[in-house]
C-alpha cells in the first residue's frame, strides 16, 4: 500500500515535469513559427500600400516595373521610358495632390465628385504619365493601364540600402542599413566590453583579495539586473554629451554612444562567466606553474587565460548576443537614422530599435507590419547563430576535458 | 654547512597554528623524508620551503627558513627566483594541458629561456633524468595527458628538474602510482640525490626507509624527532616515534 503511493507520487513528479518541459518547448517552437510565418508574409506583397495603382497610358509598352525602378521614376532618376523598355518618351509624374495643375476646381467639382473621370481623361491625353493614386478614384469606364509591380523579394530585402517602410508610391525596404547598424552597434560594444570585461575578471579571480571580491561580484551581478531603460536614461544623460564634447559632433546620438551603453550592459555578463571560468582552474595547473617560478601575470596569461579561453569566449559571445537583442537603451542613444553608417560617430539604427519604434504605428496586418516581422526573423537567426556558436565552444570544452 | 635550515617556525592558517617552533635542518644532497599522521603539518611546512604558502589568504609565519644562508622570507626576496630554485612536486601529478614537450619547456619559457637549441636540450635532459625518454621519445607533440599517471609524475619530476634547481620538494609523490612507477620515482630520488638536495613527504614507512637519509616525525605541528633514517627506524630516541613508525598509532 505505502509502495504503491510512494510510486503514484514518483509517476505524478514526473509527468508533472515532463508537461512542464512539453509546455517549454512547445511554446518556443510556437513563437519561431509565428515570427516566421507573419515575417514571411512579407515576401508575398507588393511593396505599395493596399488600393493603391499605379497607372499608365494605355499605349504605353512597360507592363511591369521593378520597386527599385518605381522609386527611381518617382525620385526623377529615370525620367524617359526608353530607359524602362519602352518607347522615347519623357515620364510625366502624377500625384494625386497634382491633380489642380491640370483642373480647375470647378472643373473637379466641390467634392473632387469628377475627379476620376477627369484623371482617366488625363491618363489618356498624356502618353509619357506615370500616375499614382487610390483606386476608389477609379471610374467604371476606367482606360488607363494598371501597371503590374514586382513582390518584395528576399534578396532586394537584404540588400536593400534604404529602409523607408512608408514611402510613397514605392516602400523601401532594404535592411542592410539596420543590419549594419545592429553589427556594428554590437562590435562596438564587444570591442570595448571585451577588454575591460576581461581585466576586470582576472582581477576578481586572481588578484582581490576574498573580502574585496564578495564585496565586488554581488554588486556587479546587480547590475545585471538593472532595466536597460535606466541605462538608456544614463547614456542619454552621461554619455551622448560626453560623446558630443568629445568628438566635436553636431549630436551625440551616435552608434558610439550605442556601443558604450552596450558595453556596460554586456559587461555583468562577461565578467561573471570568464571569472567563473578563470575561477575553475584547477589549483593544481596554477601551483604548478607558481612553483616552476612563472610570476603571477606569466601564469595568469599562460594557465589561467587558455584553460579558460572557452569560458571567456562563451561569456563574451553571450554578453554581445544581450547586446544585439537590446532594444530600449539602443533605441534612446543611437539617433536612429536608417542610414548605412560609415563611421561609429554617425547615428545609425539597430534592428530591435526599429522594431520597437514603428511596430506601433504600423496597421495590423499590413506591409510595414510584416515587413518589421522580416526584421525580427532576422534578429532571431543572428542570435540564433550566436547561441549555437555558445554551445559549440562550450561543447568543445567539455570535449576537451575528458 | 647546511643548504636548508628553518629556525623556531611557526605557521597559522588564520588563527590556527598549524606548526609550532619547528627547527629543522638538512644538509646539501641529502633525502630527508618527513613522516607522520595525516594532518600533522608535513604538506605545510614543506610547501614553506617554496613559500606555496603565500598563495593562501589569511596566514602568518613566524621565525625564519634559511636557503643557501638566506632568509627566503626576508622583504626583498624575489619568490619567483626562489621558486626556480626549489623546485616542487605534487602529490597527484598535474601536467598542464599541454604537449609533453611544451610541459618540460615551459619552466625555461617562463624563466626567460629563449634559445631554441637550449631549450630543447634541456628537455631532452630532463627526460632522461626522469627515465622516461625511451618512452615518450616519439610522442613529444602530444598532449601529456596521454601518459599513464606513473609516467605523467615523472614527466612532472622532469619538468621541475629542466629548470635546474638545487633544492627539489616531493609530497608524497608517489601516493597515486602503482607499485612499479612508486620503485622508478624511488631510484630516481636515489639517483638525484647526487645533485639535489630532497625533501619528500610520505605516508609509507618503508620508502621513507629506503630512499632517506634522514628522517623528520611530526606529530600534531610539532617535530617530534629528526635523525639519521637508520637510528630513527632501529632505535628512535622518542617513544610517539617507535609507536608510530611500528603502526600501533597514526
Ligand atoms: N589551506 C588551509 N587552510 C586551513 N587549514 C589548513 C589548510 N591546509 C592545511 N590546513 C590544516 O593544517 C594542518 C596541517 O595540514 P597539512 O596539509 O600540512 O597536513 P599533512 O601532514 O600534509 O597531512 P596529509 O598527510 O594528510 O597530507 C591540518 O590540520 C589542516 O587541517
Ligand atoms: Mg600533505
Amino acid at each position: 500500500m505505502k509502495t504503491n503511493f510512494k510510486q503514484l507520487k514518483e509517476k505524478l513528479i514526473e509527468s508533472v515535469l515532463m508537461l512542464s518541459g512539453a509546455a517549454t518547448s512547445i511554446t518556443v517552437v510556437l513563437i519561431v513559427f509565428f515570427l516566421f510565418i507573419e515575417g514571411a508574409g512579407v515576401f508575398n506583397r507588393k511593396p505599395i500600400d493596399d488600393g493603391y495603382l499605379l497607372v499608365v497610358n494605355a499605349t504605353n509598352k512597360v507592363k511591369t516595373l521593378q520597386p527599385s525602378q518605381v522609386k527611381d521614376v518617382f525620385d526623377k532618376k529615370i525620367t524617359n521610358w526608353n530607359q524602362l523598355g519602352g518607347e522615347n518618351r519623357p515620364i510625366v509624374l502624377f500625384r494625386t495632390s497634382d491633380i489642380t495643375e491640370y483642373y480647375t476646381e470647378e472643373e473637379l467639382g466641390a467634392n473632387f465628385e469628377h475627379f476620376p473621370e477627369k484623371i482617366n481623361e488625363l491618363i489618356q491625353k498624356q502618353p509619357g504619365i506615370i500616375a499614382f493614386f487610390s483606386d476608389k478614384y477609379k471610374s467604371d469606364k476606367f482606360s488607363g493601364k494598371e501597371l503590374d509591380i514586382d513582390k518584395v523579394k528576399v534578396w532586394e530585402f537584404l540588400s536593400g540600402e534604404e529602409w523607408f517602410p512608408t514611402a510613397q508610391p514605392i516602400a523601401q525596404m532594404g535592411v542592410k542599413p539596420l543590419i549594419y547598424g545592429t553589427l556594428w552597434v554590437s562590435f562596438g560594444a564587444i570591442l570595448l566590453a571585451l577588454p575591460i570585461g576581461l581585466a576586470a575578471a582576472i582581477y576578481l579571480s586572481e588578484i582581490a583579495q576574498k573580502r574585496t571580491r564578495s564585496l565586488l561580484k554581488p554588486l556587479i551581478e546587480l547590475l545585471a539586473g538593472i532595466p536597460s531603460v535606466v541605462y538608456g536614461f544614463f547614456g542619454l544623460v552621461v554619455i551622448v554629451p560626453l560623446i558630443q564634447e568629445m568628438f566635436h559632433l553636431p549630436v551625440g546620438e551616435t552608434g558610439l554612444a550605442g556601443s558604450v551603453v552596450l558595453a556596460i550592459m554586456a559587461l555583468p555578463t562577461i565578467i561573471t562567466i570568464s571569472e567563473d571560468a578563470m575561477r575553475n582552474t584547477p589549483r593544481a595547473m596554477k601551483e604548478a606553474s607558481l612553483a616552476l617560478g612563472a610570476s603571477k601575470w606569466q601564469t595568469i596569461y599562460k594557465v589561467v587565460m587558455p584553460y579558460s579561453a572557452s569560458g571567456i569566449t562563451a561569456g563574451a559571445i553571450l554578453g554581445i548576443g544581450r547586446a544585439i537583442g537590446e532594444t530600449m537603451a539602443v533605441l534612446m542613444v543611437t539617433g536612429n537614422a536608417a542610414v548605412i553608417p560609415n563611421t561609429l560617430l554617425a547615428p545609425v539604427r539597430t534592428i530591435p530599435a526599429t522594431i520597437a519604434a514603428e511596430l506601433g504605428e504600423a496597421p495590423n496586418g499590413g506591409l510595414h507590419y510584416e515587413a518589421l516581422f522580416a526584421l525580427g526573423c532576422i534578429l532571431f537567426l543572428i542570435t540564433f547563430g550566436i547561441n549555437m556558436l555558445v554551445e559549440l565552444v562550450t561543447n568543445r570544452k567539455a570535449h576537451k576535458k575528458q | 654547512m647546511h643548504k636548508i635550515e628553518s629556525k623556531n617556525v611557526n605557521f597559522f592558517y588564520g588563527e590556527t597554528q598549524a606548526l609550532h617552533d619547528i627547527s629543522l635542518s638538512m644538509k646539501e644532497n641529502t633525502v630527508t623524508a618527513l613522516i607522520g599522521p595525516s594532518g600533522c603539518g608535513k604538506s605545510t611546512y614543506l610547501r614553506l620551503l617554496n613559500r606555496m604558502n603565500d598563495l593562501i589568504d589569511n596566514t602568518r609565519m613566524e621565525g625564519s627558513i634559511l636557503i643557501d644562508q638566506k632568509d627566503i622570507y626576508q622583504k626583498n626576496t624575489n619568490v619567483d627566483d626562489l621558486r626556480k630554485n626549489v623546485g616542487m612536486v605534487f602529490q597527484k601529478p598535474n601536467p598542464f594541458p599541454k604537449t609533453i614537450y611544451e610541459n618540460v619547456a615551459y619552466g625555461l619559457r617562463v624563466n626567460g629561456v629563449e634559445d631554441k637549441n637550449i631549450i630543447e636540450e634541456r628537455v631532452i635532459t630532463s627526460i632522461e633524468q626522469v627515465a622516461l625518454w625511451d618512452e615518450v621519445k616519439d610522442k613529444l607533440k602530444k598532449s601529456a595527458f596521454e601518459l599513464s599517471g606513473g609516467q605523467q609524475q615523472r614527466l612532472c619530476i622532469a619538468r621541475a628538474l629542466a629548470i635546474q634547481p638545487s633544492v627539489l620538494l616531493m609530497d608524497e609523490p608517489t601516493s597515486a602510482l602503482d607499485p612499479i612507477s612508486t620503485s622508478k620515482v624511488e631510484e630516481l630520488v636515489h639517483e638525484l640525490k647526487k645533485k639535489y638536495t630532497i625533501v619528500i613527504v610520505t605516508h609509507n614507512m618503508q620508502q621513507a626507509a629506503r630512499v632517506s637519509d634522514n628522517t623528520a616525525f611530526f606529530y600534531m605541528g610539532k617535530l617530534i624527532e629528526c635523525d639519521k633514517t637508520k637510528t630513527i627506524f632501529t632505535k628512535p630516541a622518542i617513544q610517539q616515534t617507535e609507536d608510530y613508525i611500528t603502526g600501533r598509532f597514526g
